[in-house]
């Protein structure tokens, strides 16, 4: 039985969850965009690993890329907002 | 107190993970016959690759109708943008000087490279999807270095990209039940070109859309 294949899938599932759990618990929320990003790159791996090569495209495009820079857009967005009351006019 | 809630969610969700797994090995393998119908077709629908005849000839009008909500959704970020309060953008003057010669290098690329999966798109993975959000891409980094954004309120020009790929879509869809056939039959010999020039528009369409979804500027990247 060849090993190296399911090896390799086990170990994307187990990368994909646990970088789940890890984002989601995230208390800086910086860091969880960052790792949101990772983890649709790796998304983008298993799409590919189940022969959807349209898919990664659009999971690494648009998952990954455009969803990604939007998180950030957000969080840019939040820390602006809280940063006014510090500085003054 | 906490250890006993952390352990007991734990329980929860591996005993969901295990019921979940159960129920998926106890699926059926699909046996549709859809593969075999669209491999068997691929000839009539202009294009060579199975995902894209799908998605612009068989499937035409629901790839009509998610552009619909495209811009649906930009046209509610665009208003809930104009009406909030504008936030500094960068200028040429402020931008970082390493991002701008390597945008100076990666835009061209970039502009090439959707250029190219929009062509592929006919027979290999690709299509307009891909190739517009490259181009979204290659816009937001010319945002960040100050060089250009989309204008608020939207341009005539502007206005008139975001309208294009459903327009030029929706007429071609329409245009079957005008001569009679069914809603959304390409013409036989003219359904390779009609759909690249859909795609043409939808990629345009989509990158406009998919640049107007973004509102703060640089800010969230200097931390």
């Amino acid at each position: 039985m060849n090993l190296a294949p399911w090896s390799f899938d086990l170990l994307l599932a187990v990368l994909l969850i646990g970088l789940a759990w890890r984002l989601l618990a995230s208390p800086d929320l910086f860091k969880a965009v960052v790792l949101f990003i990772v983890f649709g790159l790796l998304m983008t791996l298993a799409w590919a690993r189940l022969d959807a090569p349209d898919l990664a495209l659009a999971e690494a495009a648009i998952g990954a890329g455009i969803t990604g820079v939007l998180l950030l857009d957000a969080v840019g967005h939040l820390r602006r907002r809280q940063r006014p009351p510090e500085e003054g006019p | 107190m906490r250890m006993l809630r952390h352990a007991l969610t734990l329980a929860a969700i591996l005993l969901l993970f295990a019921a979940l797994v159960l129920a998926m090995l106890d699926l059926p393998m699909p046996d549709t016959p859809l593969a075999g119908i669209t491999q068997r077709h691929l000839g009539d629908s202009g294009v060579s690759h199975p995902v894209t005849a799908v998605l612009l000839n068989f499937r035409a009008y629901d790839t009509l109708l998610e552009i619909g909500v495209l811009l649906l959704a930009a046209f509610g970020t665009l208003a809930l943008r104009m009406a909030s309060d504008e936030t500094p953008i960068p200028t040429a003057s402020n931008a970082d000087s390493v991002l701008t010669g390597l945008v100076h290098l990666l835009v061209p690329l970039m502009v090439m490279l959707s250029g190219y999966l929009l062509w592929a798109g006919s027979h290999r993975p690709g299509g307009a999807f891909q190739a517009g959000a490259v181009l979204a891409a290659a816009g937001l980094l010319l945002r960040l270095i100050g060089y250009w954004r989309p204008p608020l309120p939207p341009s005539v020009l502007m206005r008139a990209g975001l309208l294009l790929g459903f327009l030029v879509f929706l007429t071609v869809v329409l245009a079957a039940p005008l001569s009679g056939a069914v809603l959304a039959t390409y013409p036989q010999a003219w359904a390779s070109e009609l759909i690249l020039v859909i795609e043409t528009a939808l990629t345009l369409s989509i990158a406009l859309v998919l640049l107007s979804l973004f509102g703060a500027e640089s800010g969230a990247m200097q931390r």
